[in-house]
């Protein structure tokens, strides 16, 4: 059983600069275009306070309510990925000698960050980028410098979006594990759950008293509304088999007429790990730097065989990243590879609903 | 949070090796095999190859490539790849004068698993470059001393004068293979045959097709009509071995771009069972 406190919201200060002076950069919710998005903070007062979101396929706005509340939002754009797999990375720099070239590797110790605000489905999706990245047949050792190196300060949602549906991927909205730190936004305060012996440490100087059972309960009925308000639904019973075995239907090409293949769902995707290397040489072409970045299925020329595409058309890149995410993750880490966060639902400039379409591909054709 | 107990320092996936061309031989028209050297010996002595498996090859400002492995050499133990002027990688690597570096990551995959294959008869078929890969078998079956109750070799060309390590062909016979050309167009002067590759499936003497291993490594196209030609033959599927490709960028399982259904060809592959694969193959653009 973990250990249990709770401060009044006048002490979020306080927490925040033990954070700061334990060497923790603090990442956290930010309003920047009129999003919610991760970045730097110095106080609290960077923080947006009083706002929700409402968000549908295709759709997102921030709301004023008027409010004093931190936390009443579901996931923005960002995703922490972004931090633990930085969208450009460089990987190593060549430098040219007199017969040909030397090569070094680059060294990421990671950067000390706090991440505060990170949500159920959040820490699923680092779950599951660990075991792409730490637990496969080779270690990103640079990826595990940076995981080593963070801390981390979840979030119980009290408000979902319209999007969510981390219940059927059984990844939320409750927090469980592969946090230092739990909030839940109280009334009045916040209940403090204590996932880590880092986060002992790192609370225990702040001296915040136990939290009461009126807490807790109060903690608990949050976690409950929450979980009620979540209306969106996606049936995973046998989904990979289901998906696998309907490669080749009709409904494919359907979504291909509507899909633009832009790549945003994979961007906005906490697991996407897709990515690719280049070549970012000086103007003397004496020093080669290889920087790894971001990439996506839906990239024409993400797959190529013989130097041609092997999915030329929407169609087939659509198949591929649904079965991946949904089918054959599954196959190759042990799970599922979406966590029900909704983003790639929302920030769809066409509205596909990953949900539906789902649902659409599984039903037998006629 | 803490993730894993060690705490390396280098990003050792991704960790570069400086290699040196030190000499190189014209095969077949734009085909040639190249012989590397590891530029600090000791990195050299650690490393070991596997048959089938492919190291990444680099040239600062042009990229990488994933190259098969076509054995090692006897003397040296220096690194050979047979390679074909393809892209841009390739390109820059046939630019390479002798004793210029270039950089190495590998070897990668998994490799064909030739020590399960004792006593069966191998029959290794190659199409074009496909024969690349397949030499480093070749070689390590002429090196192992494993026992093999029959070793053949069948190999395809477009036309004559492009059936890779046609002057080697002797050396293999003369270690007990069986090797058997056919060509799509012939020239002038050739008197072999002429026809796809797996059409020399059906002319071989197989005394047990239970004991056969099939190990193929060419077009897509080519290997699947000799595994149907193998399975004619009375030949089990699951004897039946794939080399795939398809372009890599990481090759250690990381950047999502060699995926087939449930494998990534780089660290489940390339090697794969006819039965791992079939239906994923009879889907187009899968």
């Amino acid at each position: 059983m973990n250990d249990f406190r709770y401060f009044r919201i006048d002490q979020f200060p306080e927490f925040l600069k033990q954070l700061m002076q334990s060497g923790y950069r603090v990442i956290a919710p930010t309003i920047d275009q009129e999003a919610i998005v991760y970045a730097e903070i110095q106080s609290i007062d960077d923080m947006p306070q009083g706002y929700t979101d409402e968000q549908k396929p295709g759709y997102y706005r921030l709301q004023h309510t008027g409010n004093q509340r931190f936390f009443d939002y579901a996931v923005g754009p960002h995703s922490w990925k972004r931090y633990l797999f930085p969208p450009l990375q460089l990987i190593s720099t060549s430098i040219k000698s007199q017969d040909g070239w030397t090569f070094e590797d680059h060294v990421d110790e990671g950067e000390p960050y706090a991440f505060l605000g990170v949500r159920a489905c959040e820490l699923a999706a680092m779950r599951i980028q660990d075991r792409v990245f730490l637990e496969g047949s080779y270690v990103d050792t640079n990826y595990q410098n940076r995981r080593n190196a963070s801390f981390i300060v979840a979030v119980n949602c009290a408000v979902p979006s319209a999007n969510c549906f981390c219940t059927s991927m059984n990844t939320g909205p409750k927090c469980k594990s592969g946090f230092d730190i739990a909030l839940t936004e109280l009334s009045d305060g916040f209940l403090m759950e204590i996932g880590s012996s880092l986060g002992n440490e790192m609370v225990t100087p702040l001296g915040f008293p136990s939290a009461t059972e009126e807490q807790l309960t109060e903690s608990e009925s949050i976690s409950d509304h929450a979980t009620e308000q979540i209306k969106k639904t996606m049936d995973t019973t046998d989904l990979r088999n289901r998906l696998m075995g309907q490669l080749e239907h009709s409904h494919w090409k359907e979504v291909a007429d509507r899909c633009l293949s832009c790549t945003n769902c994979t961007m906005v995707c906490p697991t996407c790990f897709c990515s690719h290397v280049e070549e970012v040489p000086d103007l003397n072409q004496e020093r080669v730097d290889r920087r790894k970045s971001w990439d996506s299925c839906f990239n024409p020329g993400f797959s190529k065989l013989h130097g041609t595409p092997v999915r030329n058309d929407t169609r087939s890149r659509y198949r591929q990243w649904l079965t991946h995410k949904l089918a054959t993750w599954h196959d190759q880490f042990g799970e599922s590879g979406c966590v029900g966060c909704g983003r790639c639902i929302t920030w769809c400039p066409v509205g596909i609903d990953l949900t539906v379409e789902v649902a659409a591909l599984c039903e037998e054709e006629p | 949070m803490t993730q894993g107990t060690s705490a390396p320092t280098a990003n050792s996936a991704w960790k570069l090796h400086e290699i040196r061309l030190v000499s190189r031989k014209k095969e077949i028209p734009i085909v040639e095999t190249f012989e590397f050297e590891f530029v600090d010996s000791a990195v050299g002595q650690q490393y070991v190859a596997r048959a089938g498996q492919f190291n990444m090859l680099y040239i600062p400002g042009y990229g990488e490539a994933a190259i098969s492995t076509s054995g090692v050499s006897q003397n040296t133990g220096n690194i050979v790849h047979t390679i074909r002027q393809a892209g841009n990688v390739t390109n820059a690597i046939f630019r390479l004068e002798l004793g210029q570096t270039l950089g190495c990551r590998g070897p990668y995959g998994n490799g064909w698993p030739l020590r399960d294959f004792e006593e069966k008869h191998l029959i290794l078929i190659g199409g074009g470059i496909g024969m690349a890969p397949l030499r480093s078998v070749i070689e390590s079956l002429r090196q192992s001393g494993w026992s093999f109750s029959k070793v053949t070799i069948l190999i395809g060309g477009r036309s004559p004068d492009s059936l890779l390590y046609s002057a080697e062909y002797d050396q293999w016979r003369s270690s007990g293979f069986e090797v058997l050309t056919t060509v799509d167009h012939s020239t002038t002067g050739w008197q072999g045959n002429i026809g796809v590759v797996p059409s020399l499936l059906d002319r071989i003497e197989l005394s047990d097709p239970n004991a056969a291993i099939v190990m193929c490594c060419g077009p897509e196209v080519m290997m699947n009509y000799s595994a149907l030609a193998a399975i004619e033959r009375g030949i089990p599927e699951d004897q039946i071995f794939f080399s795939l490709e398809r372009h890599m960028n990481c090759a250690i399982g990381h950047c999502g771009r060699c995926q087939l259904g449930s494998y990534f060809l780089c660290t489940n592959g390339p090697v794969f069972r006819y039965n791992q694969v079939k239906e994923l193959m009879k889907i187009p653009e899968l």
